[in-house]
């Protein structure tokens, strides 16, 4: 559409312009390009541990990023609820843990049993944001520390709680099924806070994979988690796919413009709340390919920070509140993985303070999101200064 | 007439007034003393009060709930630290001026202060106890007031330039200025013994206590009972949020306050009648960080310890699921949103540890903490405007 219109209209953009708006679209990934430059000599990893950690740290954080794309296309800004698909799939990963369910058949079942609550999670995420249209994105955000609240009370208190329900016609209770010592505090209800996932630790990841030898002078060996890739890639063509069809196309529309689509006849509001289910459901599935990958759930951490850290690597890659491909994901993953992995470092021989490099690691992180916000922001203030020179025509 | 007050108070208040009233009835009955518990919310309610206060201006400008509020409370920690650094210069100085021996002159000359640090020597130690902490806090807030004002405007001129997504960039911006200002606390030349951390190492302790300095300076002016009593009431401290809330109810009807509160009601209409729209907003997030770092002077002198690296991270949320509860919307709250809003808040917070730990016997007032103030604030965010006739 743009494209016609503006071939009706010939304006002309210096060069130096062009060259200005290429940058701007590209800031935020080219800015974070020229920190790593500058942060990896500093670090003083060697190439082979960064490449083994960039490709550990794809397999283990792209599917919870990817899962943030669909949200984006219908329009909805970033999904700062996905946390709530991460809670269902922490969820899972108990109950298997609990009935010591391992390997690749664990995964599975713990998907099983997080899909039908990250549904539900999402159905409810998504009513929530259909009444507050135009700022999704704070709603989200509130919404998983409200339903963590739900979630910590679920877990820390009603998970192998005794004598909750009677059964019917019976003498005995019902107990929620979770009675590992394990995972059971001493108290005698609710979950522990660190679960050590021993059966389904890489269970995903070991499945198919590859080994191989790098480099001349000093070789260094890299393993790569094939199968883990190619869930990662089978989901990439499902997102290619989804996009082409009608529900897909319909997204796109509400994220154009929602008025223009609800006279299209388009059902915005349920569609809005297919794409946060869909976004619910798969970031459950993307905590469990995550968590399998660590091998340890931190029971009322590790959620909150999958929300945190998907978001800035999506950010990073040059992705917007309106605009994000599969290649942001990925240019995103390894560039605020690498920073994440290598700031430490390079802050401990900058500054000479151990501690000031983690501080420095938490300031990036959350720098990077009130940055690409704020670029965000005003790149979209300069596009609509651009779009409005493109409509003037000649003066 | 019961339908009125229904819709004038809202659901919310109701229920949660009536929850928080029925935890007071409760509270005999699990040995709970009501008259303790009451005067611990009321404790707690002028802690907070101008922490929620300071969402006020920043709500009135149309730019949203501040959850850039640690700002405003970096500002604060600033003054505070600066003012018992201060305290301890000065009062190191004294002693060696007192001291008649020849090594304490020798040790003076070393530290060689200057004329200005000798006048606050003099003039501290020349004054009684009460009105030295006086002297001090105000310290604290003459450095804390400029540096939100000036925070306050940089962080006015990220919020001009991304109107209509002011409070997620606004908590982003909060939660980076903490943890840029973590390192800064390692880092700053501060070297008072009762801030730095022991055995010689640099950096200020997480806690510093304010206790010698200016704890309960504003509390225990005219306090009603005492804290190991029954009943205690920080005076001093009401008398301090009140002026506080009759300065921001003032400046809401000068001209340049109804300015602000137009730009919040219709930007267009505002800018249409001649009101420069960003610099109202600007003067709005400053004041808000301005009574930000006040709020936070106020609640430490209150609680007796500075809290400094990741303490300030998660500030704003209380204060804007107070102010949320007290009625107030995302774009319009009054001084009576501030006032109901901190006590049905704080009291929730103070009566559920004891009263519903008692009951269940399980600890669970962080859970419903968790829940009511997010739910307050996903309430007001889906919120429907309503409007009147």
């Amino acid at each position: 559409m743009a494209g016609k219109v503006s071939a009706k209209l010939p304006i002309e953009f210096t060069v130096a312009e062009n060259i200005k708006h290429l940058l701007i679209s590209n800031s935020v990934p080219i800015i974070f390009l020229g920190l790593s430059a500058m942060a990896i000599p500093l670090s003083g990893f060697s190439a082979g541990y960064l490449i083994q950690e960039m490709l550990t740290r794809l397999a283990r954080n792209s599917f919870l990023v990817l899962s943030l794309l669909v949200p984006i296309m219908a329009g909805m800004g970033l999904n700062f609820g996905m946390v709530l698909g991460a809670m269902a799939g922490q969820i899972g990963l108990i109950c298997v843990t609990d009935w010591a369910v391992v390997g690749i058949p664990g995964l599975v079942l713990a998907s099983i049993i997080s899909m039908p609550i990250a549904a539900l999670l999402g159905f409810i995420c998504g009513n929530v944001l259909n009444r507050a249209k135009g700022r999704e994105m704070v709603t989200s955000y509130i919404l998983g520390f409200f339903i963590n609240g739900i979630y910590q009370f679920v877990v820390l208190y009603l998970f192998g709680v005794r004598g909750l329900l009677k059964i019917p016609f019976t003498d005995s209770y019902m107990r929620v099924p979770i009675t590992s010592p394990q995972l059971v505090l001493s108290r005698g209800y609710g979950i522990r806070n660190a679960i050590n996932l021993t059966g389904l630790r890489h269970a995903l990841d070991n499945a198919i994979h590859f080994q191989m030898t790098l480099g001349g002078e000093n070789p260094f060996m890299i393993s790569i988690p094939v199968s883990t890739f190619l869930v990662i890639g089978f989901f990439c063509l499902f997102i290619v796919w989804f996009r082409r069809t009608k529900l897909g196309q319909d997204m796109r529309a509400i994220g154009q413009d929602m008025a223009v689509a609800d006279s299209a006849g388009i059902a915005v509001e349920r569609t809005r709340v297919i794409a946060i289910v869909i976004s619910t459901m798969l970031a459950a599935f993307g905590q469990i390919i995550f968590l399998q990958n660590i091998g340890t759930m931190n029971t009322y951490n590790s959620h909150e920070q999958t929300g945190m850290f998907s978001i800035a690597a999506l950010l990073i890659g040059g992705a917007t509140v309106t605009k994000a491909s599969i290649g942001n994901v990925f240019v995103g993953v390894i560039l605020f993985h690498l920073m994440f992995v290598v700031s430490p470092m390079a802050g401990k021989e900058l500054i000479g303070q151990a501690q000031l490099g983690e501080y420095f690691r938490v300031f990036v992180s959350y720098g990077i999101i009130a940055v690409a916000l704020v670029l965000h922001a005003w790149k979209r203030y300069q596009d609509r200064e651009r779009s409005r020179r493109d409509l003037r025509g000649e003066a | 007439m019961l339908n009125k007050f229904i819709e004038n108070a809202g659901w919310p208040r109701i229920i949660i007034g009536l929850f928080l009233f029925s935890l007071f009835l409760a509270a005999p009955f699990v040995n709970v003393r009501v008259d303790k518990s009451l005067s611990d919310t009321l404790v707690r309610v002028g802690m907070n009060g101008v922490l929620v206060l300071a969402m006020v201006p920043m709500v009135q400008s149309g730019c949203g709930l501040n959850f850039g509020l640690p700002l405003g409370v970096i500002s604060g920690l600033l003054g505070a630290t600066t003012s018992i650094q201060i305290a301890t210069a000065t009062n190191e100085i004294s002693a060696l001026m007192s001291a008649p021996s020849a090594e304490a002159a020798e040790k003076l000359a070393a530290i060689n202060p200057s004329g200005v640090t000798l006048f606050l020597a003099n003039l501290l130690n020349s004054m009684p106890p009460a009105s030295k902490a006086m002297t001090l806090f105000s310290f604290a807030l003459i450095i804390a007031i400029p540096i939100a004002a000036v925070l306050g405007f940089f962080y006015a001129q990220i919020l001009n330039r991304v109107k209509g997504e002011e409070m997620m960039i606004a908590t982003y911006v909060g939660f980076s200025s903490v943890a840029l200002m973590c390192m800064a606390w390692l880092l700053l030349p501060f070297n008072s013994p009762v801030m730095i951390w022991g055995y010689g190492g640099s950096g200020l302790r997480t806690t510093i206590s304010a206790d010698g300095f200016w704890r309960h300076v504003l509390s225990d002016f005219a306090s009603i009972g005492s804290e190991q009593g029954s009943f205690y009431f920080p005076t001093g401290m009401f008398l301090f949020f009140f002026l506080m809330i009759a300065v921001v109810w003032a400046f809401f009807r000068t001209k340049t306050g109804t300015a602000i509160t137009a730009v919040g009601s219709n930007p267009e209409f505002a800018r249409a009648s001649g009101i420069d729209v960003n610099k109202m907003r600007t003067i709005s997030v400053m004041f808000s960080t301005i009574l930000g770092a006040i709020g936070i002077l106020v609640y430490e002198q209150s609680f007796g310890f500075i809290q400094l690296y990741m303490g300030p991270l998660y500030m704003a949320f209380p204060a804007v699921a107070a102010i949320l509860l007290g009625g107030a919307s995302v774009n319009k709250a009054s001084m009576v949103n501030v006032l109901v809003g901190t006590f049905l808040f704080q009291g929730i917070l103070t009566m559920t540890p004891s009263v519903i730990n008692s009951l269940l016997q399980s600890d669970m007032s962080e859970v419903i903490r968790i829940i009511v103030s997010n739910g307050m604030i996903l309430y007001a965010l889906t919120r429907k405007a309503q409007v009147k006739r």
